[in-house]
């Protein structure tokens, strides 16, 4: 993964984060955008940049309203500061992705998630509200600060998961929620994936309300697990587990951390699949002598193969059709040679968004659908 | 909104409205040609019919109906539109509160009640696929009793998807479950050029941008969605619904706070105020006490166990707030009553005022207290009654400027009351809308929330969507933006030429 740079920049300000752009605009550098650069390696392979816009520089937290459960952050501010803020009143954001240094901001423009998606949603469904810089110079606003708004068109979701390929995420309001008084976690373990599959439909499908409800799978042995939270969370766990035949894990956050850890790796392909079709995700990471993670109830997983070339992510897209495999972690030369997002063309729409937001292909070019 | 017909003020005609007779006549041959004589409305009576919305005060007769059976039909209406320049509106069951589907003077008004299939219920994968004319209630039967579908506007027995969808609707249970734009996952849409384009599906995180996420809550500007797959829960195992008697809203007000701050996420709080409870007594006579100053709805849903739990942590918070009374309703008949009169609320307006204007600003809730005492102070200025009722989790107000519009002089004051109270909600953090949408009615107060360069950013969107802007035009922005061309020229980098690197 190369990520050297002609030149870097760290603007303080959110005005001189749009000049920058605009500069870069009329002399046509091409820019790439780092947070705290633990995704650097996905998406396309493109050329070094000539200039690196670094959120660096972006890292207070400028509001917590703990009274509204709601906060506005620079995009710089690391995910866990936030969450040690936060966590001080009681409350969280409730992103869980693999962390590692990523920044609030990394973790919203590429839509990155964790175990805590199960309840709580995506990045893009917690995000009140936006301020970017576009390349036209100028610093916009979306959305706003409180948890409930209609005006105006929603692109704090169009500028989430959107790679910084539309403008520099600049700072975001969130919801936040509070944090669980106590865990307690169903696990379900068995080696048979149609059982496995079974348990997680019947936890799924119950009038229960987990936290987050994951599957995993490795060498030949796999789990459910369902997480509950609140002053009941180990009868919910306990009554979980009668449902699938499993046992309660009272103190989980090691299990849990796992599943976040799993989502990293030497080669990673997240699945956009359905829940009903984990069968056949499990056949295909066990086939190509792969693990898998993921969100039992969304049909989201991350198959790791450490040791894939780009015969064995064909195999995996064949396997998994229609389901769309994007390559996130992957050495430079797989990536180059199997297209990361697994898309030919980008449909018209996506083109003329693009050229809305950014006519001159200033930002992060190449490295989206 | 204003609840009396006659009593109806100005009729607004759009800006964005072109005089184009000379080709809606013949659009109009072309129209009957596709949907046949029967889905076609020309006559004078009946197009008057579809000039407003569930939102009176704005009225505009369209050119002509068209009432399409399928997206087929939708898509080459919309063409057949695109090709002769005629600007078109699209209207679900027309119950929306802001104006959003009032038609475009000379333009096409495209009703789809008649796209009403349920297409596919995949309860496996908690998907459900429909056409935008089913309702709102609809979707939670055809997945019951198992499942159901979370967000629950007030009008939810006749609001129609394709609505919900357009206006980002939310309901009594968002404050726990969200808003429609957390179940939408994929939308079949018809562009303005006629053009079919598939958005999201049934998987999450499909490669691309995330414009399910950009067309919910656009309020009918970039297409009209002719298939919508929507997600679909668990029904929860249990419920509690109780009302907590205050003497005053601030009272209750500090209950709600206690109760959020204490980690409890309740499926429903709603408020009522002293006026409020007195109108919807006389309406729905559901036993709220007509002595209290504020009553507090709250419902608490989940497993048994924790929801047993929360419902004692509650009553408890509501008797240290100095509840006089909480009633906790003991079997599902009560629940509903309960709820009957919550969401008879704006109806039962009509038992007390002649008209009334109603408002969706939303504030942080912590706000709450102040804003309603500035609510208060205005209303006295104005010499008008402001009866207040509330999603309190959430701190989206539903303050209603009751008057008399036989009155000279009082349906502006009304209005100007209206307007202060937005721009109090607005100044304490808060939004012109939590849940109606901007449309017609809110469009003035934009300017309050975006600046020209936010304005411009939203314009970006809709241009990419709606390049000719006939797609409800006139609606959302404050004044009328024009699509340039995309700005250029753009540079080739030495790269690109090289074919070493593409543009996206």
């Amino acid at each position: 993964m190369k990520v050297t740079a002609t030149r870097t920049e760290r603007p303080a300000s959110y005005r001189r984060a749009a000049s920058l752009l605009a500069e870069c605009a009329e002399s046509g550098a091409r820019v790439r955008v780092r947070g705290g650069g633990t995704k650097l390696g996905w998406g396309r392979v493109v050329p070094d940049p000539d200039v690196e816009l670094s959120t660096a520089a972006l890292v207070r937290v400028v509001e917590h309203n703990a009274g509204d459960m709601t906060a506005v952050l620079q995009a710089g501010v690391p995910l866990a500061r936030a969450q040690e803020t936060f966590a001080a009143a009681g409350q969280m954001l409730a992103l869980d992705p693999p962390d590692d240094g990523a920044t609030v901001g990394g973790v919203v423009a590429t839509g990155d998630s964790g175990p805590l998606r199960h309840r709580y949603g995506a990045p893009r469904d917690l995000v009140l509200g936006v301020t970017a810089a576009l390349t036209s110079g100028e610093v916009v606003r979306a959305g706003g600060k409180v948890i409930k708004n209609v005006a105006g068109y929603d692109l704090s979701k169009l500028l989430a998961g959107s790679f910084g390929t539309l403008a520099l995420i600049t700072e975001v309001a969130v919801r936040l929620h509070p944090l669980p008084a106590a865990t307690a976690t169903a696990v379900f373990a068995s080696s048979d994936p149609d059982a496995l599959a079974g348990a997680a439909a019947s936890l799924t499908h119950a009038a229960l309300e987990s936290q987050s409800l994951d599957v995993r799978w490795s060498g030949g042995e796999g789990a459910v697990l369902a997480r509950f939270t609140g002053r009941t969370a180990a009868d919910q766990a306990a009554a979980a587990a009668r449902t699938a035949g499993g046992e309660v894990v009272e103190d989980d956050d090691e299990l849990w951390a796992s599943q976040r850890a799993a989502q990293r790796g030497a080669v990673v392909v997240r699945v956009s699949g359905l829940q009903s079709q984990l069968p056949s995700a499990v056949a295909a990471a066990e086939g190509l002598g792969g693990s898998l993670v993921g969100r039992a109830a969304l049909g989201l997983w991350w198959v790791s193969l450490p040791d894939a070339d780009a015969a064995a992510i064909r195999s995996l897209r064949e396997r998994l059709a229609p389901f769309a495999c994007v390559v996130l972690d992957a050495p430079d030369a797989l990536r180059a040679e199997v297209d990361p997002w697994g898309v030919d063309e980008p449909s018209v729409l996506t083109r003329r968004v693009r050229e809305r937001f950014d006519p001159h292909g200033v930002l992060n070019r190449g490295v989206f659908v | 909104m204003v609840s009396d017909l006659k009593s109806r003020g100005r009729v607004m005609r759009p800006a964005a409205a072109r005089s184009c007779i000379l080709p809606l006549m013949t659009l109009t041959a072309e129209l009957e040609r596709i949907c046949g004589p029967a889905g076609i409305v020309t006559d004078e009576h009946a197009l008057r019919t579809y000039e407003s919305d569930g939102l009176l005060q704005y009225a505009v007769k369209p050119g002509v109906v068209v009432l399409p059976e399928s997206a087929g039909q939708v898509a080459q209406i919309v063409r057949a539109c695109a090709e002769a320049g005629v600007p078109w509106v699209a209207r679900g069951a027309g119950s929306g509160l802001s104006g959003g589907a009032v038609p475009v003077e000379d333009g096409v008004l495209i009703g789809l009640n008649r796209l009403r299939r349920i297409v596919e219920v995949d309860l496996d994968n908690q998907r459900v696929v429909v056409e935008p004319g089913v309702t709102n209630v609809e979707v939670s039967a055809a997945v019951a009793p198992t499942h159901f579908y979370p967000p629950d506007p007030s009008s939810q027995v006749v609001c129609s998807i394709g609505g919900n969808v357009a206006e980002n609707s939310g309901g009594a249970h968002c404050f726990k479950y969200g808003f429609t734009t957390n179940y939408v996952t994929g939308l079949e849409v018809v562009l303005s050029d006629g053009e079919v384009v598939t958005l999201g599906g049934k998987e999450p995180d499909l490669p691309g941008y995330d414009l399910v996420g950009a067309f919910v809550g656009s309020e009918g500007t970039l297409g009209i969605a002719t298939k919508i797959t929507l997600r679909v829960i668990p029904r929860p195992q249990a419920v509690e619904t109780l009302v907590a008697f205050y003497e005053s809203t601030a009272a209750a007000g500090d209950a709600v706070s206690e109760i959020v701050s204490s980690g409890l996420v309740p499926a429903a709080m709603e408020m009522m105020d002293r006026l409020t409870i007195g109108a919807v007594e006389d309406a729905v006579n559901a036993g709220y006490r007509r002595d209290a100053g504020a009553a507090l709805l709250v419902e608490l849903d989940g497993s048994e166990a924790e929801c047993a739990a929360a419902l004692d942590a509650v009553r408890a918070i509501c008797d240290r707030a100095a509840a006089t009374e909480i009633r906790v309703a003991t079997d599902a008949a009560e629940q509903a009553l309960i709820w009957q009169a919550r969401k008879a609320a704006f109806a039962a307006m009509g038992r007390i005022s002649p008209n009334y204007y109603v408002q969706d600003s939303v504030i942080p809730r912590t706000r709450l207290a102040e804003v309603l005492a500035r609510i208060d102070e205005l209303a006295a200025e104005h010499d008008l009654r402001v009866a207040n009722v509330f999603h309190a989790g959430d701190g989206n107000l539903h303050p209603l400027v009751l008057y008399d519009g036989a009155k000279p002089g009082e349906a502006e004051r009304a209005e100007e009351l209206a307007g202060l109270i937005v721009t109090t909600c607005v100044d304490a953090g808060g939004s012109i809308t939590g849940e109606h949408g901007v449309g017609l009615d809110k469009k003035r107060y934009m300017p309050r929330m975006f600046g020209e360069a936010d304005l411009d950013a939203f314009q970006r969107l809709r241009c990419a969507f709606d390049p000719a802007a006939l797609a409800n035009p006139g609606k959302v922005m404050p004044t009328p933006r024009l699509c340039g061309e995309v700005p250029g020229p753009y540079r080739r980098h030495p790269l690109e030429a090289a074919g070493r690197a593409e543009r996206f």
